[in-house]
């Protein structure tokens, strides 16, 4: 079969692929689309813009009771004893629940310590002060600096089983811990990297910081759980309704079919709803307990202390090239923490961007007593690329070389060359002058970054796809929408398939009774779902056409589904209407479900349901900025992003997206920190107020590019573009702080102060 | 050394009850005085009472705890769940709900201090199936994603034409300032509002 390959408008030819018997035949490019990558509205706009849309903190089953999770107010401690006798006494109590039990250490302010099942939210909190909790405190370290000091207060004592992640199953113990240090992790090295750099022509290094990020979800985390002798619903924010389910499976032994998963809209997620967490095991045990549903739901403390964050970060990188630019070395040695959990590391990005024959990694994880760290949009690479981005930037500098001309000698991306190539044009990169060269007290300047990504496939991905006799189609799924827009995107992929309108289609998704979806995270529900949907829809159509091909006394092959009609010998006067096709249909519906097949060309890496494509995806940003060196504030004027996502499937929705993912960027560059205090070990901002988000007034003009890069690899060859379009932004900004005022700021977030200090006006933090 | 409270065992809720103390102190000194007492507001609570709330066009009769908040009382007992809360104390805006025609953070102000004004949520601002220009044009422009922040959005947006039926984009933006969007519409929002303006005379 011959696919279409390449770069829309930068010259698609075809390629040859061997497909796998029942896959459908090729697409052919969105110009000769019909719904396919044309800007379809989203299908739950109304009932969002309407406010009839129902979250999962909407939901109110009959009965329902209203949870709380007493936390630690203490960053360290060992529990001596704890009293719920007089919350169980009080008035609307229904179910409590001790989590922590005598000797558990408490090991950050907002680690769970017991849960009140109440009938009014009022009368669970008032339950919650009730319940005396007896503990010793213990030396305790927040500070990653500190913690990595031989004397450092220890997180996890020696021999101690490290509970490093949410649902508290220890890790291999593979890597060495030393005081509150586990690694270095070395994973992905290659070469000789003292033989790398002896060769250099020219060697830069540079220290970069980057703080830690909480999600910041507009909807909270947020369950109802309702336990039943026959079985368990769950109403949850998750990005993953089918991992969710057999999560609970496992932990409350219960069989797969006992479990049913449901989210309608879901109020955002970042990857910190991708499992069923603590919080979730807590709601099933209140509702397990009471004997009656149950309703969880964080407030805005919570979602800081205690639902994932993205590790802060501190990186030692050294890039050894020729004077050509062509890279002989890169070192990177990083401590990062993810609080009392693990996957602080942030090497993929400096392994994989650049080709370089020697490459060196030592990341460590550094224990600090603070909630756990957890995916969140671009794990790894955001901070990774905020280094690595400015370091060849730097190298840029020091060969005196434009930066695009440098990365055109060492990034071997095709598809990134073609993103610069664009960026540059839209950008006016010409414009930019040397670093520091405008005179005022406000000056101007321009930065470029890349992005790269793993273009992520989830092959346990399922989805059904029902034509009925009168005409309608129906679309279903157990894939969740965190408002990237999937069940539209489902709906015209089917829509294409039965040459119908996208608004003939009615999705049902967001439910494990449907045929299990793959999760979305790791910017792959697109990649892994339209494939299984498209290929549904065309075995149903070859269904249709068997059994409605007599009616027309045409054979099946002759048939062909446009523009509301089957017709025949692909003449649009020959032909019925859909509609009456299928009231031809022997049965009252037609049903297939079909799963995600491999992609044609093979698979790069596979690891279970996981798998990954052959090319990466990419991204190239490019930031506008003008820097107040008086007061050191950094005004973002612009963003030009170039992004590639295989075919893309909705110009409209990936807009949004990339918007999204440029304004995440521009708020860690510049606002985003929790701030812990040393003295209590606690969270300062655990709120919105002083914990700063980007906001209408900081956002600047974000102009999307995005290509049609054709890789004939499946049958919608769709991939992802959620994670690639956050992680280049914040170092583009940081180049172009350097352009504009010729020092460089190599630490997050780059607030007035970090700039004064950089520009040596204040001193520096420490 | 633990508290065996939250670690925000002062909540608002408890500094209303605070203030709702001092209140009743105050009202009490004024009796004693006999001075103008007629403009201090009655005494009620703790317990639920019964309140009259004009919700979009319609007299609700609900019997509300004195410390619940307008949001609270929208999302429970009335069930007008498209209000959001976000942040539960004024931050992010998501609660924005219309107070005689002003937006207002619900989650800001205690039921029982509504009184007669008139409240519009976002269900109210449809009229049957014709959408508010401002919610038309969210659609069009896709000005949303996870649409948890849209309700308070559009009721902003929809505002701000009411006020100044040809804005420019700084007034958009001035409009859905304090609103907070984690997916990132703002971009999108401001288009949304500047396509459905009414040109001036």
């Amino acid at each position: 079969m011959r696919f279409p390959f390449g770069i829309a408008g930068a010259g698609v030819g075809e390629i040859e692929r061997q497909i796998p018997d029942g896959e459908p035949p090729p697409l052919p490019v969105n110009d000769a689309l019909r719904v396919i990558g044309k800007p379809v509205r989203r299908q739950d706009g109304r009932a969002k813009v309407t406010g009839a849309v129902r979250f999962t903190v909407d939901v109110k089953p009959p009965g329902m009771l209203h949870a709380r999770i007493l936390r630690s107010t203490s960053p360290n401690a060992r529990v001596r004893a704890i009293d719920t006798a007089a919350a169980e006494r009080q008035a609307g109590v229904r179910a409590v629940l001790a989590i922590a039990r005598n000797d558990s250490i408490l090991r950050y302010a907002g680690a769970p310590i017991a849960a009140v099942a109440a009938t009014t939210q009022a009368a669970a909190d008032a339950a919650l002060r009730l319940i005396r909790v007896d503990a010793a405190a213990l030396p305790f370290v927040v500070d990653m600096d500190i913690a990595r000091r031989a004397n450092a207060a220890l997180v996890y004592q020696p021999g101690e089983a490290l509970p490093l992640n949410a649902v508290e199953i220890p890790v291999s113990g593979a890597l060495p811990l030393t005081g509150n240090v586990r690694g270095p992790e070395t994973l992905g090295s290659r070469g000789d990297v003292e033989q790398g750099f002896a060769v250099a022509e020219v060697i830069v290094e540079g220290e970069y910081r980057t703080r830690t990020q909480t999600h910041c979800c507009m909807e909270p985390h947020a369950i109802v759980a309702d336990w039943r002798a026959d079985g368990l619903t769950v109403w949850m924010s998750t990005q993953f309704t089918a991992g969710v389910r057999r999560e609970l499976a496992r932990v409350f032994d219960l069989k797969l079919s006992q479990v049913r998963v449901k989210v309608a809209a879901m109020g955002g997620g970042f990857g910190s709803k991708s499992q069923l967490g603590v919080y979730g095991q807590i709601a099933v045990m209140l509702s397990r307990q009471a004997g009656a549903p149950v309703r969880l739901v964080f407030d805005r403390e919570e979602e800081h202390l205690d639902s994932g964050n993205r590790p802060e970060t501190w990186q030692q990188i050294r890039i050894g090239a020729h004077r050509d630019g062509t890279l002989s070395a890169i070192s990177l040695v990083e401590f990062g923490s993810a609080g009392v959990g693990v996957g602080a590391g942030v090497g993929n990005f400096a392994q994989t961007l650049y080709a370089c024959p020697n490459f060196s990694l030592a990341q460590n994880d550094v224990f600090i007593n603070a909630g756990r760290g957890s995916a969140m949009r671009g794990p790894g690479n955001t901070p990774g690329a905020f280094a690595m981005e400015q370091a060849i930037d730097d190298l840029a500098g020091q060969l005196g070389l434009d930066p695009l001309v440098l990365r055109d000698r060492i990034d071997p991306s095709p598809v990134r060359r073609e993103e610069r190539r664009l960026g540059a044009a839209k950008s006016g990169w010409d414009r930019r002058h040397a670093p520091g060269a405008d005179t005022g007290a406000t000056k101007r300047g321009i930065g470029v970054a890349q992005s790269i990504w793993g273009a992520n496939v989830y092959t346990n991905a399922s989805c059904e796809v029902r034509v009925l006799r009168d005409g309608s189609v129906l679309v279903l799924s157990g894939v969740q929408d965190l408002g990237t827009g999937i069940g539209t995107i489902l709906a015209q992929v089917v829509a294409e398939e039965f040459g119908l309108l996208p608004e003939d289609i009615t999705v049902h998704i967001g439910d494990t009774d449907f045929p299990a979806g793959p999760p979305s995270y790791g910017s792959q529900t697109t990649a892994s779902i339209t494939p299984a949907a498209r290929t549904a829809a065309w075995k149903v159509k070859q269904a249709l056409f068997r059994q409605v091909a007599p009616a027309l006394g045409a054979t099946p092959e002759q048939l062909a589904a446009r523009d509301g009609k089957i017709i025949i010998g692909n003449d649009p006067a020959r032909g019925m209407n859909f509609r009456d096709a299928t009231a031809g249909m022997r049965t009252d519906q037609l049903s297939v479900v079909e799963s995600r097949a491999d992609d044609y060309g093979g698979f790069r890496r596979r690891s279970g349901d996981m798998a990954g494509a052959v090319n990466d995806l990419g991204g190239v940003q490019f930031a506008e900025v003008s820097v107040d060196t008086e007061t050191g504030s950094i005004r973002v004027e612009r963003i030009v992003a170039v992004q590639d996502c295989g075919r893309p499937m909705n110009p409209k929705l990936i807009e949004s997206q990339v918007m999204g993912g440029v304004l995440m960027g521009i708020s860690y560059a510049l606002l985003e920190e929790r701030v812990i205090d040393q003295h209590t070990g606690r969270m300062m901002n655990a709120n919105l107020e002083q914990y700063k988000l980007v906001g209408p007034r900081d956002t600047p003009p974000i102009e999307v590019i995005v290509l049609e890069n054709y890789q004939g690899q499946s049958a919608t060859d769709a991939y992802g573009i959620a994670e690639p379009s956050n992680i280049a932004t914040a170092p583009a900004i940081a180049n172009a702080v350097f352009n504009a005022i010729g020092v460089r700021v190599r630490e997050l977030p780059m607030t007035p102060a970090t700039v004064l200090a950089a520009l040596g006006r204040l001193p520096r933090r420490s | 050394m633990p508290n065996a409270d939250r670690t925000h065992s002062v909540t608002r809720r408890l500094f209303l009850r605070g203030t709702g103390a001092t209140a009743s102190g105050v009202a009490l000194l004024a009796d004693m005085h006999i001075a103008a007492a007629a403009d201090e507001p009655p005494i009620v609570g703790p317990g639920a009472i019964p309140l009259t709330l004009t919700v979009n066009g319609r007299n609700q009769e609900v019997s509300v705890e004195p410390c619940m908040t307008l949001a609270e009382v929208l999302r429970g007992p009335l069930d007008l769940t498209g209000t959001k809360i976000g942040c539960d104390r004024g931050a992010c805006s998501a609660c924005t709900v219309w107070l005689d025609g002003a937006p207002v953070a619900s989650c800001m102000l205690l039921a029982v201090d509504v009184g007669a004004r008139a409240v519009t949520t976002i269900e109210g601002l449809a009229h049957g199936d014709t959408l508010h220009p401002v919610q038309e044009a969210f659609i069009a422009h896709d000005a949303l994603q996870c649409g948890y922040c849209t309700p308070g959005m559009v009721m902003s947006c929809a505002a701000l034409l009411e006020r100044v039926p040809n804005p420019t984009a700084d007034d958009v933006r001035a409009a859905i300032d304090g609103h907070l969007c984690r997916c990132g519409a703002y971009p999108h929002i401001v288009e949304a509002v500047l396509a459905v303006r009414k040109p001036g005379p």
